[in-house]
């Protein structure tokens, strides 16, 4: 049966990996290359570039370093950030990358879904919604959580999909580096809307905050962590040990 | 020298780097003189079946595949390149394979238990069934990484490899020369890139 998925994410700025890294072993904590190398070999089902740089020269450092990545890590590499028109697709998806994630470039232009789909399959577009709760309602932001789109979370990401999304990553803004644990409520509403994978994203603190994920919601496929994992307090294969022993299924 | 297929269907990019990772050298090539002369050819693809074989005929490469394979030469078909070493598949309406390994294709959705999500996307164990070369070091159980929605059937006697999801589903086929792979290799880690280099020492 398919394995539950722990997915680290690394964001990129300038060239190197932002947040708190406390990689034991590597000589630069702060490579991209190294890290994506470290968290492969540890038994990571895939990764995470997102882009947060702004700047051009900053963007070619990005491609560059997801061609280093891309030659030496065999698991499926996901890119996002700054992925407005299909060119960015073909840009990151040249250097390596399996699947390429939409977030507010899919809310300026929702089409991006579609024509990036019919080109490239379904598979290999993944939406990614930030999401936080406004009076009650599950409202999706964009421009890194800065802006309020008005858009209900739930609707926009049927029609995401509906328009050819093979994925869906869900980012509760309201747990999202509080380390507390995932939004469960959130992420029930999310996958039991849609019948393509959801990764849940936002929250995770510690080990039994995956094991109360997949227990809690067995449909939700996979879970994304950056700054738990990045700190070294937990390893992947540690969060794996715990899954298993807890009868949920994965790769060790 | 291995010979990856280039008819424009899906991103190679992974595959090379897989083959340049355990030291095999590869050419990626849609020249029918370049994939001639490789002495071992990997068949990518992506997208769907119609379309893939499409660009494969335009691309004069379709009898080139069925040559070279015909003569002898190992052949790797990897996801949709797998599919289309099959007699027919029957995504969206009936379309024509290579026909190199008997067998039609058919959405998993006719094997698996309703509600599972499709795609089958993921990482998934595979149970050995007739024994294979491209197996060689790597254990049963072993997780390699899939994402489709149709799947080989009517292959039994071919079939190397299943993968469980709610239902049995076809990981591999081979039959001599000819090999396919539904996951895909060269993302699977460690275990994809034993399998990419047992194919190199066909």
């Amino acid at each position: 049966m398919i394995t539950k998925r722990i997915i680290p994410c690394l964001d990129v700025r300038d060239g190197r990996v932002v947040k708190g890294v406390n990689f034991q072993g590597l000589r630069d904590v702060s490579s991209p290359v190294e890290l994506a190398g470290a968290y492969s070999d540890a038994g990571a089902d895939e990764l995470v570039f997102y882009d947060i740089t702004a700047s051009a020269e900053g963007r070619r450092l990005f491609t560059d370093i997801l061609t280093q990545a891309a030659s030496r890590v065999f698991i499926p590499l996901t890119v996002g950030g700054g992925i407005n028109t299909l060119d960015d697709f073909d840009r990151v998806l040249k250097c390596g990358a399996d699947k390429v994630s939409v977030n507010s470039g899919a809310i300026r232009d929702p089409s991006l879904i579609g024509r990036a789909a019919r080109r490239y399959g379904d598979q290999c577009v993944v939406i990614s919604a930030d999401v936080k709760r406004v009076n009650g309602v599950f409202t999706v932001f964009a421009r890194g959580g800065r802006d309020n789109t008005g858009l209900e979370a739930v609707e926009w990401i049927r029609r995401c999909v509906g328009e050819g999304a093979g994925e869906v990553v869900l980012n509760s803004m309201d747990t999202d580096g509080v380390r507390g644990g995932f939004d469960l409520e959130m992420l029930r509403a999310v996958s039991e809307a849609v019948s393509v994978p959801v990764i849940a994203s936002g929250g995770a603190g510690k080990i039994e905050d995956f094991v109360t994920l997949f227990k809690t919601l067995p449909r939700v496929d996979a879970g994304l962590a950056a700054s738990v994992l990045h700190f070294g307090e937990v390893t992947v294969t540690d969060i794996k040990k715990a899954l298993r022993d807890e009868g949920i299924n994965v790769r060790l | 020298m291995v010979g990856i297929i280039d008819y424009g269907v899906g991103n190679l990019f992974s595959l090379r780097s897989s083959f340049a990772c355990v030291g095999e050298a590869c050419v990626v090539s849609g020249d029918p003189a370049v994939i001639r002369g490789a002495d071992r050819l990997i068949l990518p693809g992506v997208g769907a079946f119609a379309d893939a074989a499409k660009k494969l005929r335009e691309s004069g490469l379709f009898e080139v595949v069925l040559e070279e394979a015909r003569a002898g030469k190992p052949l790797m078909g990897i996801c949709l390149g797998m599919q289309l070493l099959f007699d027919r598949s029957f995504e969206y309406g009936e379309h024509r394979g290579l026909g190199l390994i008997p067998g039609q294709v058919v959405p998993i959705a006719e094997h698996i238990e309703p509600g599972l999500k499709i795609p089958h996307i993921g990482w998934n164990a595979l149970t050995f069934v007739n024994p294979s070369g491209i197996y060689r070091g790597v254990a049963e159980g072993a997780h390699v990484y899939f994402v489709h929605s149709y799947h080989a059937a009517g292959c039994r006697e071919y079939t190397t490899a299943v993968t469980e999801y709610g239902g049995t589903l076809t990981a591999s086929v081979q039959r001599d020369n000819v090999i396919g792979c539904q996951f895909h290799p060269e993302k699977s880690g460690g275990v994809g890139l034993q399998i990419l280099k047992n194919f190199a020492n066909m």
